[in-house]
């Protein structure tokens, strides 16, 4: 990312200013090689569309997610108090992220623990853009390419956003084909409650296989995704079948920042 | 007056039995933890009006969708008849609404064309389970009982229905034969759209056959009802009951969102700011589990769950684990918290509340690789057509064998101590986090 620079919240508060939203990088987001591509196609929207940001770096701390949908409340609430004592020591007040688990956790189970904030997911925040003309999106490389889109669980089912992030990429000009089982009924990646951080129970057939057998029948040229963990697993699944070279798996920022030509 | 005394009589033992399993019932509930769903009363009633009365989440399955609502409509308003029937029992008149006049031909008609209704829809139910064999009617938890549950459900509503609209032949041709009791000086009581085409049938039958017959379909309707009337706490059916409280008592907060555990929130406070002062503990107060062991553990709203279960399989045909082969199906869940919840109402019935029964929801019913394979995609809680929540079920449970037992898989336990040494669930350092701002692209 040689063409800005990301400021910390620590350099920001050092220099007297705030930012108008907190990017929440996430663990997947900073460390995963494939994840930091979504990382910095954000960075790269929010700084070409002069939105003031910033980073906690090296001060953020796992949101405590795979813990509790572990069963570790212990460990997740020690994570979810440490991270809101640096978040309200900093004043946050809005929060965006690219992690469907981060902007769960942090907008439905940090406020009883003391942390409120406004907390949107980066679809909302690239509808949004788009809506106040800040971001103009054209077709480019993705027009009139056949895309499908995989629900994440913890935004679908578990916020109920569907729209956005659909909104966002048709304005890509493409085809969006929906899986048979897609919104409310959409079929989970296979890596929540933990499942990313553990082999499969004893069954017939991994669930990211199932998931990708379902999306690679519509014949797309992308799967769309909006989480890292659908990110992993729906690539391993196009891998699985030989189609990586015809099948890309994109995040939706990915295909936005590709896009646009700043 | 025999009669009407008989049926008084039956009446008294049905209404009697049918309360002490409902205070039953009402107790095993009322043994899981507390927890305070009175708030937004206006959208519980709206939720309640919703999904239970107007059966929203049903429509996903049309077909289902559509027979399940004949029987629904159908049952409701036929047990309006009820009313009379019983009525009728009690002062051993003959068909004592009929005062209303052409709006109770209009009633009666429209009732001969639901009872029709919900004999189609029973016997395309009957068929789907037995026939067709629709696969989640089959599945590893559809033992011998919750299939033959279902089809004893089916069979009686037909016999029901069946008796009904024999009934109503019967009197229709005794009002025509002109007898005692039966017939009016006004003409014919009553519209019967569909029971005539019986007529034909029992055209040829004695006065005295006739009343036989139409006694016989009168007292088998009504003590068929009341029978079933004392099934339905026994049975899956129990929904019709207890869909309206359950969705009333429905988790409104986004699906996404799973409890903070108080107990916890202390115990953490504590361990950050040791100078915190800690709640002061009550003094009657028993130390409590972390987590679900069994179903004392778990709240009277996840044992309330549990009883309005009509084991339709909706969650488990959509559960991505279940899907795959893995172990895990929410139904199953759900009809062992029952299961285990009924033995121990039993236990506490007949050696008392302190006994221990040495038997756990927790590995005699519920095996933790069924736990291990959820991913908390909420797919059953959205496919539940009352909003029962097994995933609430399954949480709590983990969190039993994660905090009491510290035996969660050892991968988990990986991540953990990932965690808590370095901040993220995988081994990096937390010096790096800032590193793809660095890098090129």
């Amino acid at each position: 990312m040689a063409d800005f620079k990301i400021h910390t919240m620590a350099e920001m508060a050092a220099a007297g200013e705030h930012p108008d939203v907190l990017f929440w990088v996430g663990c997947a987001g900073s460390f995963d090689d494939r994840s930091k591509k979504v990382t910095k196609a954000v960075a790269k929207i929010l700084f070409h569309t002069g939105v003031k940001f910033a980073v906690l770096g090296t001060e953020e701390s796992c949101t405590g997610d795979p813990a509790k949908r572990s069963g570790n409340e212990f460990l997740f609430q020690m994570q979810a108090m440490n991270n809101i004592a640096i978040l309200n020591g900093y004043n946050i007040t809005k929060i965006v992220t690219a992690c469907p688990h981060c902007f769960n956790t942090i907008k439905n189970e940090y406020p009883e623990l003391g942390g409120h904030y406004e907390v949107i997911h980066h679809s909302q925040l690239l509808q949004s853009l788009i809506d106040s003309g800040k971001l103009k999106v054209e077709g480019g490389d993705y027009k009139g390419k056949k895309i499908t889109f995989h629900d994440p669980c913890y935004l679908g089912r578990g916020n109920q956003e569907y729209e956005a992030p659909r909104s966002v990429i048709q304005k890509l000009d493409i085809e969006l084909n929906e899986m048979k089982r897609s919104r409310a009924n959409g079929l989970c990646c296979g890596a929540g409650g933990g499942q990313m951080f553990k082999e499969p129970e004893k069954g017939n057939k991994d669930i990211n296989i199932e998931r990708t057998e379902e999306a690679l029948s519509l014949n797309p040229d992308v799967i769309a995704v909006g989480c890292p963990f659908c990110m992993t697993m729906m690539t391993d699944g196009v891998k699985n079948f030989n189609k990586e070279s015809s099948v890309k798996v994109k995040d939706i920022a990915e295909m936005i920042a590709e896009a646009i030509d700043f | 007056m025999l009669s009407s005394l008989l049926f008084l009589l039956l009446f008294g033992i049905a209404v009697y039995f049918f309360t002490k399993k409902i205070k039953e019932v009402n107790r095993n509930i009322n043994l899981g933890r507390d927890v305070d769903l009175n708030d937004y009363q206006s959208k519980r009633w709206k939720t309640m009006a919703m999904v239970a009365l107007g059966q929203s989440k049903m429509g996903t399955r049309p077909v289902a969708a559509f027979f399940h609502v004949l029987i629904y409509v159908g049952f409701i308003i036929i047990n309006i008849e009820v009313l009379e029937i019983i009525i009728d029992g009690i002062l051993g008149t003959h068909r004592i609404l009929s005062f209303m006049g052409s709006f109770y031909n209009f009633l009666i008609g429209s009732f001969e064309i639901l009872a029709v209704g919900v004999l189609a829809a029973c016997f395309v139910f009957l068929s789907r389970r037995n026939i067709v064999k629709l696969k989640r009617f089959w599945m590893r938890e559809m033992t011998s009982w919750p299939r033959s549950d279902a089809n004893i459900i089916l069979v009686v509503e037909i016999l029901l229905m069946s008796a009904f609209l024999i009934m109503n032949a019967t009197d229709h041709q005794l009002q025509l034969n002109g007898s005692q009791h039966y017939s009016n000086a006004n003409g014919i009581i009553g519209s019967f759209p569909i029971s005539s085409f019986l007529l034909p049938f029992i055209s040829g039958i004695s006065t005295d056959g006739l009343i036989l017959l139409e006694r016989s379909c009168w007292w088998f309707h009504i003590i068929g009802i009341l029978a079933f009337l004392n099934y339905v706490p026994y049975s899956k059916h129990f929904h019709i009951l207890l869909a309206f409280p359950n969705t009333y008592y429905s988790n409104l907060k986004p699906k996404g969102e799973f409890t903070n555990m108080q107990s916890v929130t202390n115990e953490v406070k504590l361990m950050l700011d040791p100078s915190s002062v800690p709640p002061p503990i009550e003094p009657n107060a028993s130390p409590r589990r972390f987590g679900a062991k069994d179903v004392q553990d778990l709240t009277w709203k996840q044992l309330m769950d549990s009883y309005s279960c009509t084991e339709c399989g909706r969650c488990t045909s959509v559960c991505p684990a279940n899907i795959t082969g893995k172990l895990l199906s929410p139904r199953k869940i759900m009809m062992d918290t029952r299961d285990r919840l009924e033995e121990v109402g039993k236990n506490i019935d007949k050696n008392g509340a302190s006994n221990d029964d040495g038997k756990t929801l927790l590995n005699d019913y519920i095996t933790p690789e069924e736990l291990w394979a959820c991913t908390s995609c909420n797919a059953c809680v959205q496919a539940c057509p009352v909003n029962i929540d097994p995933l609430s079920i399954i949480i709590d449970m983990r969190r039993y064998l994660v905090m009491e037992q510290s035996s969660a898989p050892a991968e988990l336990n990986g991540m953990f101590t990932k965690i808590e040494n370095n901040g993220a669930p995988w081994q990096f350092s937390p010096a790096d986090r800032l590193n793809w701002a660095k890098e090129e692209n």
